[in-house]
């Protein structure tokens, strides 16, 4: 059961060659056999599981139900669901069950999928790791001593080892195509207002954006078609049709132009990867692209611009965590001060902490045009990059991330070096730009991933490709030793 | 920019971030570190470059100025860490 797809989990669902209560169990039991060698999951919600189940095979019976009726899907424990723990992987939301559904959860429920549980991640998405999380690491599957990236790093672990055929995940910086990359899975990020924020835990508002994760392009679309389109309750949602992904997979791509950036395969990148990345061009040449390479000049400053606007913008999200209204609270204030100084300085773990420091130092009084102007200014030459460059091309491709998946603690200790992890990932953040990373084999027994960046709105494009690439190739089907 | 502990201090009481005394070195290094790292962008020539601060430019949408939230405080209370009578309960402020 665990080796189908998505699109197999649905089609055999809507055939009635098995229910949907079967394929809970079946992945529900995985779950409980394998996780404990992961740690992807932070709750799992069986009986809830079950419940959507039975109601999803009732759907079916009398010939109804949308195109995930029945298939379990898990969320990464930011979007906030109804009634079940949102921790945000973090002690300051340990004790949060929030009032309400995301509205990308509620979208994945009204599509019929089943939801298996909330996956770990590093805490409030600060991290490319998974290490940074409350409940501890999540290990990779390919190595239990390697990281998974981060921060969907629960997602990318649980898709990965098939406990789980689809999961959400949120990206910032990069937080869903690294962890897919060093998963060796298939994972989106869409453009900037494509997927509603409303109910996902804010990081850097102007950069975060919900997507799937999934093993296959094909999976990726479905659960894509379903999360996204207009919600007035976001106000950055962007009123727009979300056309069929599904349709859009069988497109030819001869005549597809694909640029690959020449500042994303200098120097930092590992063999292993570089070859893997240009394996995987060649493939789509020989599907009829015309590679030609490009430039982006302003790569090298997205990550200084990155680490001003993130954090800035999460100094000013994570002030609403005071002890006053929801989540922790330290025992015995003396005062007001005290009872914010020691909620937060014990809630908040270093990394976040970090984060709230570095941002609320760029903001504070005499330089703000130093450091958060001066970072917008560098991040509009980092757009028009990319404008220029999709006047010659249709996709870029390139590394998802410089290496492979690293060894547990291995960076930890090194916030900058972890920051390099996103050196290819963060400007497609920066630009609002959609980006995939799809697996391309493997470096040193671990898996290599490629991105794909599309113009705004042109997600249907880039699924295109990693589909036509996953029909050519078998990486995709690659299982991790003992996750089988 | 390299962040001394009093700097490390006075960043930390603006977030209303309690450090604890041992914790400072470490912070002072790493976010010294961070601000190294940033001050990179200090090479682009940013002269007359409009800053981007949505990567849409979209407008803010507007909505008809009506109430559309409904009354959920008793659940909102719910998982307020003091509440009584229904007000949330913090340290007295005025004497």
């Amino acid at each position: 059961m665990h080796e189908r797809t998505i699109a197999e989990l649905a089609h055999g669902l809507r055939a009635g060659e098995f229910s949907a209560v079967e394929v809970t169990e079946a992945f529900l039991r995985r779950i409980e056999a394998l996780d404990g060698r992961l740690n992807s999951f932070i709750t799992v919600t069986a009986e809830r599981a079950l419940e959507q189940a039975r109601a999803a095979d009732e759907r079916l019976r009398r010939g109804g139900g949308g195109p995930l009726t029945g298939v379990p899907v898990a969320h990464k424990d930011i979007f906030c669901t109804d009634g079940v723990r949102t921790s945000c992987a973090s002690r300051m939301l340990d004790s949060f069950v929030a009032p309400y559904d995301a509205t990308v959860v509620e979208r994945l429920r009204d599509a019929g999928a089943v939801m298996l549980g909330k996956t770990n991640m590093d805490e409030f998405a600060m991290g490319s790791s998974n290490e940074t999380s409350f409940y501890g690491p999540v290990r990779n599957p390919w190595d239990t001593e390697r990281v998974p990236g981060g921060s969907s790093g629960g997602s990318a672990a649980a898709v990965a080892a098939r406990l789980v055929p689809g999961a959400t995940g949120t990206d910032t910086g990069g937080s869903i195509r690294q962890p897919a990359a060093l998963c060796g899975i298939t994972g989106l990020k869409p453009t900037y207002g494509r997927v509603s924020r409303w109910g996902m835990i804010a990081f850097a508002s102007s950069l975060d954006q919900g997507g799937p994760m999934a093993r296959t392009a094909e999976d990726v679309a479905l659960l894509l078609g379903a999360m996204a389109g207009f919600d007035p309750r976001d106000s950055t949602s962007v009123d727009r049709p979300v056309p069929d992904y599904a349709a859009e997979l069988a497109r030819p791509l001869r005549g597809l132009r694909v640029g690959l950036p020449r500042e994303y395969f200098g120097e930092g990148l590992e063999a292993g990867v570089r070859e893997a990345v240009e394996a995987a061009v060649r493939v789509l040449e020989s599907e009829g692209a015309e590679v030609r390479e490009i430039s982006l000049p302003t790569t090298p400053l997205a990550v200084p611009a990155y680490y001003v606007v993130a954090p800035a913008e999460a100094s000013s999200n994570l002030a609403r965590y005071d002890g006053v209204r929801y989540g922790y609270r330290c025992e015995d204030p003396r005062d007001l001060e005290d009872l914010y100084m020691r909620t937060r300085g014990e809630g908040f773990g270093a990394e976040v902490k970090r984060r709230i420091l570095v941002g609320t130092y760029t903001l504070s009084a005499g330089y703000y045009d130093a450091y958060y102007l001066k970072a917008q200014k560098v991040r509009r030459l980092i757009r028009d990059d990319f404008v220029r460059a999709f006047e010659e091309v249709d996709v870029i491709a390139g590394p998802t991330s410089p290496t492979t998946a690293f060894r547990l603690g291995e960076r930890l200790d090194d916030p900058v070096t972890m920051y390099l992890s996103d050196v290819y990932t963060i400007a497609a953040n920066l630009a609002g730009l959609p980006a995939l990373s799809m697996p391309v084999g493997f470096a040193g027994g671990l898996p290599v991933g490629m991105q794909l960046i599309g113009r705004h709105f042109e997600e249907g494009r880039l699924l295109n490709v990693a589909h036509q690439y996953q029909l050519a190739t078998d990486w995709h089907r690659a299982a991790p030793p003992g996750f089988e | 920019m390299s962040l001394g502990p009093d700097e490390v201090r006075r960043i930390a009481w603006l977030a209303r971030v309690a450090i604890r005394e041992e914790d400072i070195p470490d912070y002072a290094r790493n976010l010294s570190r961070i601000l190294e790292l940033v001050e990179q962008m200090n090479a682009a020539d940013t002269e007359g470059v409009e800053p981007l601060a949505h990567p849409l430019e979209l407008p803010q949408r507007m909505r008809p100025d009506e109430v559309t939230e409904e009354d959920r405080r008793e659940r909102y209370q719910a998982i307020a860490p003091l509440v009584e009578r229904g007000l949330y309960l913090v340290p007295r402020v005025i004497e």
